[in-house]
């Protein structure tokens, strides 16, 4: 009996350090969606291995779908983060400026003909121009933001508003079709690996990241610069254009997730394409346990938050869930987490866990 | 309650948590009186207007009013209002969006719908019985920061208020629109209003108070007759300084030797959008000088010109005797500069952040972006710095925010050591930190001193600049007024100086 | 626009006229001149097409409940905030009442109150979240739009036309307004009309104009927005304030939703879409500063012409893609902020 007890402190005092983590909060959620799952329908965790029209092996399950959708969220939710930390807001044009690379992508490859049977041009090059058209955007909302002052959600509105309307304006507003195979491998299986590409490209922009994280002072500035500007500005940071790196950084991270969602549909749909993916991606930094009012980031927690997003939205689809009405659930979850972080909230909660306390300390006593 | 008395606050206590920022405090204010309050920086002046305005909730004390019998309940600023207590600040507290009418009368008209000609013609009367040169209908923002001031002070005079708090209400006004708000708060004290006038400039409690209370580390020193109490004796009391223990034996060590090598550092006519007035300024190497005067007297943004931490408007700065361009602090820094700001909160510590990755951020920016420490070099740096300045921290990985005030400074000046600085500015390293704290800062400075780093101290306390300092600039109204070396580094020159001519 | 600046530049004494003008009627002025110059332009350049009332009064008729919307806006902009939930209120008033209608047979006056309670509902929460726990406005509203857009989905999927009688004879309802009539090609005079919607919009752009001009409440919206700090040194119950104001907001675009709905005369979940952006936009080319304290509704109803003509030459201009539109909003939007970044500017070092 004593036994148990001293366990169940032990357990107690484990458990408590975990969740003073930043990463506890993505993963509790992570383990409630994961045991829901488990409860209303096991068959969710089955992974099957099948092949696809062309004979490839291909791997499919409710799984390998949160792995594979969950790619250009995890990579947009990179930028993100550091957009958030360094300037306190958040960019709601990614799901526009991905239709804008996406059509940027299309346009290079398919040249003047929208149906045409060859490429126009390498993959690699499209991809390239459309990374450089995209930093360019990234670079124009970070102008609007560090230079000009605009509160980072009202400077990103103008894209947002506009970038649809310029992907369309791209391409003529016609919907240019690749054929060529090796395009849909972006979006697709690679012939002979079961696993779905943009998971690898997820990977790699992971990797690029953490080596990019060990090997500048990215994070050290972006979370100085987002937690005090004014003492960063005195110990020799130039506040504003670290501003305006980071969402050119996000316009990087924008014009991957874009060849990933492209080649997907190996087309475009303007109005459609990575449609609310930015509530997503906000979403995703605010479940990462990251403030959304700037500061200090856990970039593993946001691309960890991305993942049980997707799960989330994997989760009601399989409970038929129309793709149109899921933003009214996500809503709930933001308001929900952004109450539970206000620091006014926050406050009461803290004083009335010491009232507990401390009748439970005294009873005790 | 004593008789002609409008206010009584009797054994104020406040704290806040780690300070005791008031303890047992009495003040009085009669009415028909303009009655400074004085005190340095952290003496409690502010604390003890908000706690009278209801800005801060008192611990413990009284507060009586004239008219009331009862003791006054102060819970908010419009508790204050509606008991007759109004407040003009610093910073202005109007909206600048409004007219100046309506800045007159907002929040305190009945009814949902204002009467604009009834209220524009109200002001109007009431600015011209105060000759304020404004009219009712203008924007607030056209107005000059001197009339925005004005208006503050008719729409206190407006509400029939017989307490009125002038917090340092001249501290942006010129020498004319100082003279016409002379001439309207005495005008309402020939009315019978009490007013409280905060100020840092002597001169002016000289020229225009009846009285002055005098506190002094959240105590209460005194309250005097103006006439009782010269210039010097003031300074002497706001310093908690008798007048004969003044004649401290300084070290011999620390003599000033004329010296005709080139300065570390030389500037001429060094001027900042900060408002300061042009100043020269050159220090050797190995010599620790510092800026004195009252705070507001213009000694930090001389420093932040140097620094480059203000936007500097002319002069030049000569880095051993040659020309070198400072534009921003990174170029400072890349000149052997360092420099510890005045506001640690503000301008110093990043909150957030772990207590190592605060002293590694100015060596880290200066080394380059893509040279980032490793987490060994940088654990390295944090703990050597941790275990020679003796800062008490839980673990390097502690977010600096969570230390105690003098510990945070010394992370912030380990940080500046760790560049290697060859001019290092301290800006108030002492201030708000315990007195242990504050004599390793000392010893630490004269050795680095010793090492031949130079150093600029700044304090308020004179006596940790006697001990420190061989020389000494002294600031008033934000000018050099005086340089003291050698012999003149006594409490009562400096003060004197500090304290400038008696006007008769 | 150009020739105003520069002859206040030659002229000192219109300068100095000028510099003396409060924030609110600068900008009011700027709004008032691009309209007509845009106007005129139109004139000019489209032909005789927009010489005719009718054409106004249509641009009117299309853009009532954008109206209603951006003076909700506006007044939220006023106090610092800012509503990005009022798009997706209209599409989920317009949908409520298209159910209600349709599948339940109701009346148009149960309709009205539910549009009214949608708006209320959303202003409620998002003012309490706002103003009470203090959360940013951007980050509340977003997830209101998110949300009422959803639910709307979860209303009914598909978008249908109402048919109820009595609500297609509300919606056809034209109000004469007379002696602006024209002749027709056959020779017809035909009288000029306006939609019931533009009646209640043009009532409430007065009532809300004489609101922030002359009342208690009014002022304070400025006087929040204008420096939360002093506002409460000065008195002024800052937080409700706030809520009122999103509260209003959010009401304002509940009844703008209905005014949609009658024009339209359908439920759907795309309706409405871009409401918000236009709204701000609107509000921002009216003269509203987006750092609050700063603004005016007569500005708002310019702001809106101005947009609407602009969106009306566009499409008359042959460039008929829908992207045309939003490409003309952002870059209007983009250059009106780079205007009030740039006053601002001027007006501090001034």
């Amino acid at each position: 009996m004593q036994n148990n007890v001293k366990n169940k402190s032990k357990i107690s005092e484990v458990l408590g350090r975990l969740a003073g983590q930043q990463i506890f909060i993505p993963i509790a959620a992570l383990l409630l969606l994961a045991i829901f799952n488990l409860i209303m329908d096991p068959s969710f965790y089955t992974v099957t291995l099948g092949h696809n029209n062309a004979g490839d092996p291909v791997l499919s399950g409710y799984l390998i779908t949160i792995l594979d959708y969950g790619s250009e969220l995890a990579i947009l939710a990179i930028g993100m983060t550091l957009v958030t930390a360094a300037t306190g807001g958040q960019d709601i044009s990614v799901g526009a400026a991905i239709a804008i690379s996406g059509s940027v992508i299309l346009r290079v490859l398919c040249g003047t003909d929208s149906r045409p049977d060859t490429l126009q041009a390498p993959i690699i090059v499209a991809f390239l121009i459309s990374c450089v058209v995209a930093m360019l955007f990234g670079a124009f909302n970070g102008a609007l933001v560090a230079y000009f002052k605009i509160q980072p959600m009202v400077a990103t509105l103008i894209l947002f508003t506009a970038g649809r309307s310029i992907a369309a304006w791209i391409n003529n507003n016609e919907l240019p079709i690749v054929s060529d195979k090796t395009f849909t491998y972006f979006g697709g299986f690679i012939p002979g690996i079961p696993i779905p590409t943009p998971f690898f490209i997820a990977a790699a922009c992971m990797i690029v990241t953490a080596l990019v994280l060990k090997f500048t002072n990215l994070r050290l500035y972006t979370q100085a610069v987002g937690i005090n500007e004014s003492s960063s500005r005195l110990n020799g940071l130039n506040p504003q254009f670290i501003k305006f790196l980071t969402f050119v950084i996000l316009g990087l991270c924008v014009a991957v997730a874009g060849l990933i969602k492209v080649s997907r549909l190996s087309s475009i749909n303007y109005s459609v394409i990575a449609k609310d993916i930015e509530m997503d991606a906000i979403l995703a930094v605010a479940l990462g346990g990251n403030a959304l009012s700037g500061g200090k980031f856990n970039m593993t927690a946001s691309i960890l938050g991305a993942y049980v997003i997707q799960f989330l939205t994997t989760t009601l689809y399989k409970f038929n869930v129309q793709s149109d009405a899921l933003s009214a659930y996500k809503a709930v979850v933001v308001i929900l987490l952004v109450v539970l972080s206000a620091p006014i909230v926050r406050e009461k909660c803290s004083a009335l866990w010491k009232k507990i306390k401390g009748t439970h300390a005294k009873e005790v006593a | 309650m004593k008789e002609k008395a409008v206010l009584e606050m009797k054994n104020i206590h406040k704290s806040f948590p780690g300070v005791k920022a008031l303890q047992a405090v009495d003040f009085t204010l009669c009415e028909g009186e303009i009655h400074a309050l004085m005190g340095e920086n952290g003496a409690g002046k502010s604390t003890l207007i908000k706690v009278l305005t209801g800005v801060y909730g008192k611990d413990e004390g009284q507060i009586f009013l004239k008219g009331h019998d009862k003791e006054a309940v102060i819970k908010s600023p419009q508790d204050a209002q509606r008991l007759g207590i109004s407040t003009v600040y610093q910073e202005i507290t109007l909206c600048p969006n409004l007219s100046v009418a309506e800045n007159m009368y907002i929040g305190r008209t009945k009814g949902a719908v204002q009467n604009w000609k009834k209220m524009n013609a109200d002001a109007d009367k009431i600015l011209k019985s105060l000759d304020i040169p404004a009219k009712a209908g203008q924007q607030l923002s056209s107005c000059s920061i001197a009339i925005q001031q004005m208006v503050a002070i008719a729409r206190a005079v407006d509400m029939d208020c017989k307490v009125l708090i002038l917090d340092e209400p001249t501290s942006s006004l010129d020498e004319q629109e100082v003279q016409k708000l002379f001439g309207l708060m005495r005008d309402l004290r020939s009315r019978g209003v009490g007013i409280i006038f905060v100020t840092h400039f002597l001169e002016q409690v000289y020229e225009v108070c009846d009285k002055i209370t005098v506190l002094r580390d959240g105590q209460l020193v005194g309250e005097y007759e103006i006439k009782e109490l010269p210039r010097v004796k003031l300074v002497a009391k706001m310093l908690g300084k008798e007048l004969d223990d003044m004649a401290e034996i300084r070290d011999a060590e620390l003599e000033y030797k004329e010296d005709t090598s080139v300065p570390v550092l030389e500037a001429q006519g060094l001027v900042s959008d900060a408002g300061i007035k042009p100043f020269d300024f050159y220090i050797k190497k190995g010599e620790v000088n510092g800026f004195t005067g009252l705070l507001g007297s213009g000694r930090s943004e001389c420093v932040r010109a140097i620094f480059g931490a203000d936007k500097l408007t002319g002069g030049t700065i000569k880095k051993d005797g040659k020309p070198v361009k400072i534009n921003k602090p990174l170029d400072a820094m890349k000149n052997g500069i360092a420099y510890l700001p005045e506001d640690r909160k503000m301008d110093g510590i990043v909150g957030d952040l772990s207590v190592r990755d605060n002293i590694i951020l100015a060596a880290q920016v200066l080394k380059g972006f893509f040279k980032p420490f490793t987490k060994a070099e940088a654990n390295k740096f944090a703990d050597e710095y941790i275990r020679l300045l003796d800062i008490k921290t839980a673990s390097a990985d502690t977010p600096i925010k969570s230390l105690s005030g003098g510990n945070q400074q010394k992370v912030i000046l380990a940080r500046w050591l760790l560049t290697h600085p060859e001019y290092l500015i301290l800006d108030e390293p002492t201030r708000g930190i315990d007195v242990g704290t504050k004599v390793d800062i000392q010893k630490l400075v004269l050795e680095l001193a010793s090492k031949g780093m130079s150093i600029t101290f700044i304090s308020s306390e004179t006596d940790e600049m006697l001990r420190t300092c061989s020389r000494l600039i002294v600031m008033r109204d934000r000018k050099v007024v005086g340089e003291l070396s050698g012999e003149d580094l006594t409490q009562n020159k400096i003060m004197g100086t500090i304290a400038g001519g008696e006007k008769e | 626009m150009a020739a105003s600046k520069k002859s206040s530049e030659t002229n000192k004494g219109l300068r100095g006229r000028l510099n003396n003008m409060t924030n609110t009627n600068l900008l009011l002025l700027i709004t008032i001149i691009v309209f007509f110059a845009m106007y005129i332009a139109a004139i000019v350049f489209q032909g005789k097409g927009f010489l005719k009332p009718q054409t106004f009064l249509n641009i009117l008729n299309a853009n009532a409940a954008l109206i209603i919307a951006s003076c909700g806006m506006s007044i939220v902009m006023i106090t610092g905030g800012i509503d990005i939930s009022v798009g997706g209120v209209a599409a989920l008033v317009s949908m409520c009442c298209a159910v209600y209608l349709d599948h339940h047979d109701g009346s148009v006056f149960g309709a009205i109150v539910i549009a009214v309670a949608i708006g209320l509902a959303f202003g409620l929460v998002q003012g309490f979240l706002v103003a009470y726990l203090d959360i940013q406005p951007f980050i509340v509203s977003v997830a209101g739009m998110f949300f009422a857009r959803g639910m709307t989905t979860i209303v009914n999927t598909n978008p249908f036309n109402v048919v109820n009688e009595a609500f297609v004879k509300l919606k056809t309802t034209r109000v004469v307004v007379p002696g602006l009539g024209s002749v027709n090609k056959l020779g017809k005079y035909v009288d000029a009309y306006v939609e019931i919607g533009v009646v209640v919009a043009i009532l409430l752009v007065i009532v809300l104009f004489c609101v922030l001009r002359w009342t208690k409440l009014g002022r304070n919206f400025y006087a929040v927005g204008g420096n939360k700090q002093s506002a409460l040194m000065l008195g002024i119950n800052v937080k409700r304030t706030k809520f009122l104001a999103h509260l209003l907001c959010s009401l304002l675009a509940g009844i703008g939703g209905f005014v949609y709905f009658m024009h339209v005369g359908s439920g759907s979940a795309s309706h409405a879409s871009g409401m918000e952006m236009n709204a701000i936009a609107s509000s921002i080319i009216g003269g509203t500063m987006l750092s609050g304290g700063v603004g005016n509704i007569a500005g708002t109803l310019f702001g809106v012409l101005a947009l609407s003509t602009i969106q009306n030459i566009v499409a008359s201009a042959g460039l008929d893609q829908a992207w045309w539109t939003g490409i003309t909003v952002a870059a209007m939007l983009c250059l009106f902020l780079l205007i009030q970044s740039v006053v601002i500017a001027r007006r501090k070092k001034a």
